[in-house]
Order: C-alpha cells, then structure tokens, then sequence
C-alpha cells in the first residue's frame, strides 16, 4: 500500500481552470473521502491521480514516485466506475481477465485469480454472463472485482453507488467498509453524498469550486467545521444558519437575532465561544446551530449552557425515528429536532431549548469560523 | 346519494380523437397507392406481353425467360455483385480506418471531417463526371504519369471492357467512403468514455482496445452501415450513366440502367418491368429481414 | 457530434510517442488530398484554355486563368439541340426544388407528429409501410409513374417532377420527424391538451417552433437529396424541363464536335455549387441528417 501526495496540482480544461492548487497528504491505508457538490472537481481530482488526466501544473506522488508521466497502467492503481464500465461484450470472467490478459499473466494464475475473487465477492454464478444480464448490484460488484483482481496499492472510487438504490447502496458501503478493513489498501473515494463520507472516511476531504476548505476525520469536520461552507455541506438536516450581530452586556456576550423583527432573539454565548468575541462587539456573524442542538425544552439532560424560547410551530416533519419542528425566525425556516412524543402540531406556541456549547459562530463577511 | 350521469362524447371529441387518422391516411392512401400500388403494376406488367405499350394480358413468366436470356442481363448482374461487394469492402474499410485515425483526439477534427464528408453533398452525376475526367486516359492520370517520365504506364480502365467496372468503384467509393467514416465516428463516439478509461487502466494497448473492446461494440453500426452501402450499390444508376455510359458497350451495365434502357430506349416494357421486379426482389431479400431483426429488438 | 474533452489520458511521452503522432497526421494529410484532389482538378481544368487543356497535364494549375468555360457553361453551351447553356435548367431546378422541399418537410412533419404524439391503432404498421417504401428501388415505380404524369398531364413537366419528389420524398420526411418526435417527451403535448389546445393548436403552436432543428435537417437533406436526382429527372421530363443534373449529363456527354473538358468542368462545378455551398454552411446539421437516416426503428 502506498501513501499519495499532492502538490500544488492545478488542472485546467482549455480556459477553465478546475482545480485551483491543490496540496494533499494521504496517508498509506487511510480511507480518504473527497466529497463536495457538483462541479467542484473531485471527479477531475480523482482523474489526475489516476493518470486518466493530464495534469496542468504541480505534482502527484504515489508511493514517493512521481507519477505526473506514468500513464494509469503503470501506476498500481484499481478504478471503480459510477457506471461501472464493463467490457458489455465480454463475459464477466473476461471482464475481470482482460487487464490480467493484456500483461500476459499466465492462464492458471489468472484461473487463480478469478476463482479467488469470485468466491470473495459472491460473483461464481455469474462468470459467464454478460454485463447486460446483470443487476445493478452484481454489475458493481463486479467492477469491484476487476479492480481488486489487479492488487493495485491504491483503490480509486469514484461515485460507485450513485447509481444504486437507497437499500443496495447501505449494504454496499458497508461491503466496502469491510473491504478496506480486510485489505488495508489506501482508498480514495468520491461522493456527493456526505452521509457516505461520514460512515465510510477515516478523513474527509471537503471540495469546493477547485479548493479543498477543510481535511480532516469525520467528527473533526462534523464538529469543528473551519467555515460556513463545510458546516452547511456536511449534516442532513444542514445547519441551521442565523445572521445576527455580537451584542455585550458587560461580562456577557449575545448573539442578537431577528433586530428588526417582531420577535427578535437574544441567544446567551457560553464561555468557550465569548472568549472568542471579545474584541467583536457590534460584528456581523452567523451562528450556525445544528437541528439536533435545538430540542424541546426539558427533554434532555439538564446542562449549562442552554437557552429557552418559545415559537409557534410552523411545519411538523415526522421521519420516524425523530420529528423535525420548523419555525420561523429571521425569515428563514429553521429546524429542530424533537422526539416524535413531543411534537405539536402546526400553529401551536412551542418550547424551544438550545445547547448553547454547540453553537458555532461565522464571521458573516470572511464565512470563516471564529 | 350522489348519482352519475353518463354524458355523450360530444361530437368535437370524437373527431378530434380522428384527427390524426384523418392527417395521416391521405398521405397513408398516397404511399399505398404510389409505392405498392406501382410495385404490384410494375409487378403485373412483368407477367404481361407488354412492348412498347402495355399490354394487359397476363402471360405468365414469358418475360423472365426473355430476361435470363438475354446476355447483357447477366453482364449487369455480374456487375452489381463485383461492383457491391469491393464497394462495400472498400468503403467500410477507409471509413473504419479513418474514424479511429478520426478518434485520436485531433484539434482539427472538424475541419478534416468537413473535408472527407464534403463528396457526400455532390450529385453522382458530377461525380461521374469529374472522375471521367479524371480517368480519361488522354488527358487524365494515364497521361499525367507517362509525362512524368513513365512511358510505358497504362490506366485506360475507363475505356476498357474489363476495367470499367472498377472505375464506377473507384468513383463511388471516393463519393461514399466519408459516409462510412461519418457513420462509423459517431458509433465510436457513442461508447462511454469511462469504459476506454477502464481499458486504460486495464493496461491495455490502444491496438487492443479498440480491437477487443470498442469495435465489438460497433456490431451493429457496421450492420447499419452495410445495409445503407449495400442500397446505395443496388441503386447506382447516376453515376453508371454520368461515368460510363455504361459502356464500353454495355460492359459496366447494371440492372438500374439495364432496366432504364429496356423501358425508355428499346420500349421493352415488359423486360424492363421483370429486371425492376427482380431489383426489388435483391432489395427485400437484404434489407426486410434486417429492419425486422431491429424493429423486433426495439419492442423487447 | 460529440467532442471529446481534450484533457485525455496520461501517455508515455518519447520518440515512439511523436513518431506515431506525426505518421496519423500524415495519413490524415494523404487522405484530405484524396479527397479534394477531384474537386481541384475540376476547379483548375475549368479556368484553363482547351489548348492549355491539351499541352499541359490533369494536375497543371492554369497558366492563364479564364473564365471563358464558364460563362459559356452558364449561357452557350449546346443541352442537346438548345444552346443556352446551364442557365434555364438551373432555373428549372430552383422551381422545382423549392416547392417539392417545402411541401415534402411540412407534411413529413405532420405525419411524424401524428404518429407519435397520437395514439391509434396501426401507427406502427402504417409507420413501417411507409418506411419500407424509402427503400425500394426506384426502378419499379418508374413505368407507372410516366403513365400515371402523362394521364394527369403533368408528363414532362416541372410542376410533375415536384410531384414525384414530394411523394418519395415522404417517406424520409416522415422519418426524420418521426424519430425526432419520438424524443419530444410526451408531457408537453399533455400538458397542452389540458389547456384545452387541439390537434392542429398543438401542432402549429407548439410542436412545430420546437422542431427547428428538426426542421433544418430534414430541408438540407431533401434539398440535397432533389437537387442532386437524376433518375426522376431523366425519366420524367423532357427537353426545355430538365433539370440541372439532366442537362450537365447532356452537356458532358454530347458527341457531336469537339469535347470542350473545361466548359464540362465548369457545368459540373455550376451543378454543384448550390448543394456544395448547404454543406459548407450548414455541414453540422447535414451530418445530422446522414446519421439520422442510419438510424432505423
């Protein structure tokens, strides 16, 4: 297995540039999540390490060889598709031959290595038909077998189950979580879907327009968002986002919201986050509180930090394990999560309860984290 | 108790439920009538003792025996099959060969396409034409080279009733064999990029990819493309008549000008008729069971 | 058609690499001059003298350039027993492609929407006879065809070639729109009939200023198609109505006197001009139109 660097790697597709200087330091055997909406290039990322691209400036190491010139054959890598892109002509056992056929491996080792595979991935039953016959699930895993078959140091995915129903798609990634715990390779891994990051990443890699704005391990960029983008990417229901002004009364710190409404909100900052502010009475912020920091007053644990309002309810969301309550504060819709017992229905005068410690605050013109 | 009562379709309705019957059955009668009418007329006429003017008694296969007996019946026929088959070869050949040099991501590419399509756009007749010109072995290629200094070199094809017909290949395959690699590019452009990807990872040689991957796939292009090839060679009347005449003699006749000349010059009408029934007949027997296969493909 | 980006796969540089790369592009090279080879020698021979014709060789550029083939070409060139050059029969040409063009796209369209957007039972056999009828040679419908003009009295005439164009024409018109239509997701017509549009409100308001491109295909590939006809011109007018493809085969092939090659290039060039000059303006859409034609079901 083998660790991959980036340095300062640019690409550009005629006057369009895509990636915009990117610098990365995967470590052999981690499971790296490149994940971030459409069009922010961590598909051309993807590309670039694996030679399916050419680069326009800066370096890629695999395994400390540069490989800015090594076409994809010689750089010890596996890809899996999002649509798989299997040989439709081809038999599955050709599929999984054909890399193994055009390096001139001998017939028995590749009878090995096809047997080997197949009764991994439970594919033995399919290796004389062809792609068209097949299942979106079998399709897949049988990408995943041509790619493991060439026991390649880096595993490429790029958006493998996209294509996949909801149900296919948790069981796969759980197949693929086990894979990487069984084989130890390094994995780099694109999705747009960050519910996916989160399970599968040892540390993700959030993507925007070019940049990565944070890396970091799954609760690192859950909890510790370094700016407004990745606090409102990552989490489903996303943050909740509300513009207010840091306002000092004395010792204490607010974050004033709704001024020029009907109903504003004062929201009481702890410790942790005014020693933050000090300097900043009178900024513009956002404070960002996630639809699990607000809840129904009373119903968890008591704690220091918390902040009591009322609301009337404006929509009631069921989703079976909790109920999300909307409400309107500053023009928007900001959402809460309650147990499903403590719902009320619309229009009703709600208690509404915040943990202030999970607040977290944006500085409203840099988007950064303060 | 809330009853229901049954309204009458009203009359608008109901015809403009018709409408598209009523649009497409003029233009549906026109074609019946002016392709299988005409076909089952011509189709009679050739049972007939038709000369000059049509004679409506039926005759039995009087005029096929007179077709099968003329000579330069079989002259025409063996034209069509040599002319057909190194036409379809031929083109298939340069248009496969050059929609993959095509397919290497040339900057020009567009350009280059303009260039090999443009004869597509020409009559067969200028065709002929320019390429009678061209071949002409006074003035043309035959004479060129014996200028350049090769005296004893001879192309007089054009002239020679043994060649000609390899003129009227030559000629075509120039016009047509941008068609096969228009065809053909978009096949190949139509396989995903990321199945190429996976073969350049695979490791495999660009040779052996598009051998053992990207041309299997092309099966049923190539099919397409020599059924069209194959009509275009069944028809070939313009550029038979433009290039040669189809002389010398009636060395380069094909049915298509065998058929014109019995029916037009030596009004001969029931021949002419048999010769256009036993075209049709060539026709069906390629392209029915191949619009059947693709149609029955679609429905499944 | 599609281009791919042109990023593209990591290769290995070197020799080998450049080598190959030059040898492509040499063969592209080879097979361009191949191809406008024809076309230059028909250009070149058309501006030479017939002395220059005869003293020089096929692939000789012009000495003096003259335009003299030309303007004898278009005005004085002998089409059988009249000599007024191309001119009439080009004209001829333009009466007869214009109407037979127009005709033949709109009712082709009306057809593809009929049996597209509109259920009824046999569409798809009635779509499949009238395909078939695309196919066939012509050769058998030419004999009724003379007879059925010359009973209408339109035998020998312009308004009869139009005629004969328009219903062979058809069954690719219909074609094109068909599987064109066929694309057109049905909701937008459902929609319209939920606001309560007809047939033809549908048709002519909404389907038809969505066709264009549509549209376009068909016209440049029907035009291409009866501007270069010969068969139907040959067989179904005489004299003063043929068209131009008719009379540049006379002019070429009429053995009295001497062969004047550069007046039969320059006929051949003026033949080709309109047809050539679509392609090269509108070649985008052209190739469309082949590509549909290829495409069957």
């Amino acid at each position: 297995m083998s660790d991959i660097q980036l340095e300062n790697v640019e690409k550009s597709f005629g006057a369009t540039q895509v990636i915009k200087g990117i610098n990365l330091s995967i470590e052999a055997g981690e499971f790296v999540v490149l994940v971030g909406p459409s069009g922010c290039g961590k598909s051309t990322l993807l590309n670039l390490i694996a030679g399916l691209e050419t680069i326009t400036d800066g370096d890629v190491f695999i395994g400390g060889k540069r490989v800015n010139d090594t076409p994809p054959r010689d750089r010890d890598i596996a890809m899996v598709f999002q649509s798989y892109a299997l040989y439709p002509t081809k038999t599955v056992r050709n599929n999984i031959t054909f890399g193994m056929v055009a390096r001139n491996i001998p017939k028995a080792d590749q009878d090995a290595a096809v047997q080997e595979i197949s009764t991994l991935l439970q594919i033995e039953r399919l290796l004389s038909r062809k792609p068209g016959q097949l299942s979106g699930g079998q399709r897949q895993r049988v990408a995943m077998g041509r790619a493991l078959v060439r026991k390649p140091d880096v595993f490429l995915f790029d958006e493998p189950l996209s294509n996949l129903d909801a149900k296919l798609r948790i069981e796969m990634r759980t197949e693929i979580k086990k894979l990487h715990q069984r084989l130890g390779k390094t994995i780099v891994y694109v999705t747009h879907d960050q519910i996916e990051a989160m399970t599968l990443a040892s540390r993700i890699a959030v993507m925007d327009n070019g940049h990565i704005r944070q890396f970091a391990d799954p609760a690192t960029i859950y909890e510790d968002p370094v700016d407004l983008f990745v606090a409102g990417f990552m989490g489903s229901p996303p943050m909740n986002m509300l513009p207010g002004k840091i306002r000092a009364h004395g010792d204490q710190y607010f974050v004033a919201t709704g001024q020029a409404d009907d109903e504003p909100l004062d929201f009481p900052l702890p410790p942790s986050l005014s020693k933050r502010v000090t300097a900043m009475d009178g900024r513009d912020v956002i404070m960002g509180l996630r639809p699990e920091a607000i809840f129904a007053a009373g119903t968890e644990l008591p704690g220091a930090h918390r902040f009591v309002f009322e609301r009337s309810v404006s929509v009631v969301e069921p989703t079976g394990p909790d109920t999300m309550i909307l409400f309107h504060h500053v023009g928007l819709d900001v959402v809460a999560r309650v147990r499903p017992e403590d719902a009320q229905p619309e229009g009703t005068l709600f208690q509404f309860e915040t943990d202030m410690e999970k607040a977290k605050l944006f500085d409203a013109k840099t988007t950064l984290r303060i | 108790m809330v009853t229901r009562t049954q309204k009458p379709v009203p009359f608008s309705q109901k015809f403009e439920s018709w409408l598209p019957r009523i649009v497409v059955s003029p233009l549906f009668a026109l074609s019946l009538f002016f392709v299988y009418g005409f076909i089952g007329w011509t189709l009679y006429i050739s049972f007939t003792k038709s000369g000059v003017m049509p004679n409506y008694t039926f005759e039995g296969l009087s005029q096929y025996e007179r077709l099968w007996a003329t000579p330069r019946w079989y002259v025409a026929l063996g034209n069509m099959f040599v002319f057909s088959g190194l036409f379809i070869v031929i083109s298939l050949t340069i248009g496969i060969f050059l929609a993959i040099l095509l397919d290497q991501r040339v900057r020009i590419e567009g350009v280059i396409r303009t260039i090999y399509l443009y004869p597509m756009a020409l009559s067969f007749i200028v065709t002929g034409t320019v390429w009678k010109w061209i071949l002409n072995p006074g003035l043309g290629i035959q004479n060129f080279v014996r200028k350049a200094g090769f005296e004893d070199f001879s192309f007089d094809w054009l002239v020679n009733s043994d060649y000609a017909i390899y003129t009227v290949v030559i000629a075509a395959v120039w016009q047509s064999s941008g068609y096969a690699m228009a065809l053909f590019l978009a096949g190949l452009r139509s396989v995903d990029d990321e199945i190429l990807k996976a073969a350049a990872i695979d490791g495999a040689s660009a040779f052996r990819t598009y051998f053992s991957v990207v041309l299997p796939i092309m099966r049923p292009v190539f099919l397409s493309t020599v059924i069209i090839l194959a009509h275009l060679a069944i028809k070939s009347f313009d550029l038979v008549i433009a290039l040669t005449g189809g002389g010398p003699g009636y060395a380069t006749d094909m049915p298509a000008t065998f058929m014109y000349a019995f029916a037009f010059q030596r009004s001969e009408l029931g021949v002419a008729a048999a010769s256009a029934v036993m075209m049709l007949t060539t026709v069906i027997a390629i392209v029915v069971p191949y619009l059947y296969s693709e149609l029955r493909g679609k429905k499944r | 058609m599609n281009r791919r980006n042109l990023g593209g796969i990591v290769q290995q540089k070197g020799a080998r690499h450049l080598a190959m790369r030059a040898l492509l592009f040499l063969t592209l090279g080879v097979f361009c001059l191949y191809y406008l080879a024809p076309l230059i020698v028909m250009v070149a021979t058309s501006l030479k003298s017939l002395e220059e014709i005869r003293t020089g060789s096929l692939i000789s550029l012009p000495q003096d350039v003259t335009f003299d083939a030309w303007s004898k070409a278009w005005s004085s060139a002998c089409v059988g027993v009249r000599c007024d050059g191309l001119k009439p029969f080009f004209w001829n040409s333009v009466a007869m492609v214009v109407p037979a063009v127009a005709i033949s796209t709109i009712l082709g369209a009306l057809n593809g929407y009929a049996l597209t957007k509109w259920q009824f039972r046999g569409a798809n056999v009635i779509f499949a006879l009238i395909l078939f009828g695309a196919f066939i040679p012509f050769q058998v419908i030419l004999l009724p065809m003379a007879r059925t003009l010359g009973v209408l009295g339109l035998a020998g005439t312009i308004p009869g070639l139009v005629f004969v164009h328009i219903i062979y024409g058809l069954a690719f018109t219909t074609l094109f729109f068909r599987n064109f239509f066929i694309g057109v997701s049905d909701g937008i017509i459902q929609a319209a009939q939920v606001d309560g549009a007809g047939f033809f409100g549908i048709f002519f308001r909404i389907v038809l200023p969505m066709s264009l491109p549509a549209i376009v295909v068909t016209v440049i590939w029907q035009f291409t198609q009866i501007w270069n006809d010969f068969l139907f011109g040959i067989a179904f007018t005489v004299g003063d109505s043929n068209p131009v493809t008719v009379a540049l085969n006379n002019v070429v092939n009429t053995s009295t006197g001497v062969k004047e090659y550069n007046v039969d290039m320059a006929a051949a060039i003026i033949a080709a001009l309109p047809t050539l000059a679509v392609y090269v303006i509108a070649g985008a859409y052209f190739v469309r139109g082949l590509s549909a034609g290829a495409v069957k079901g």
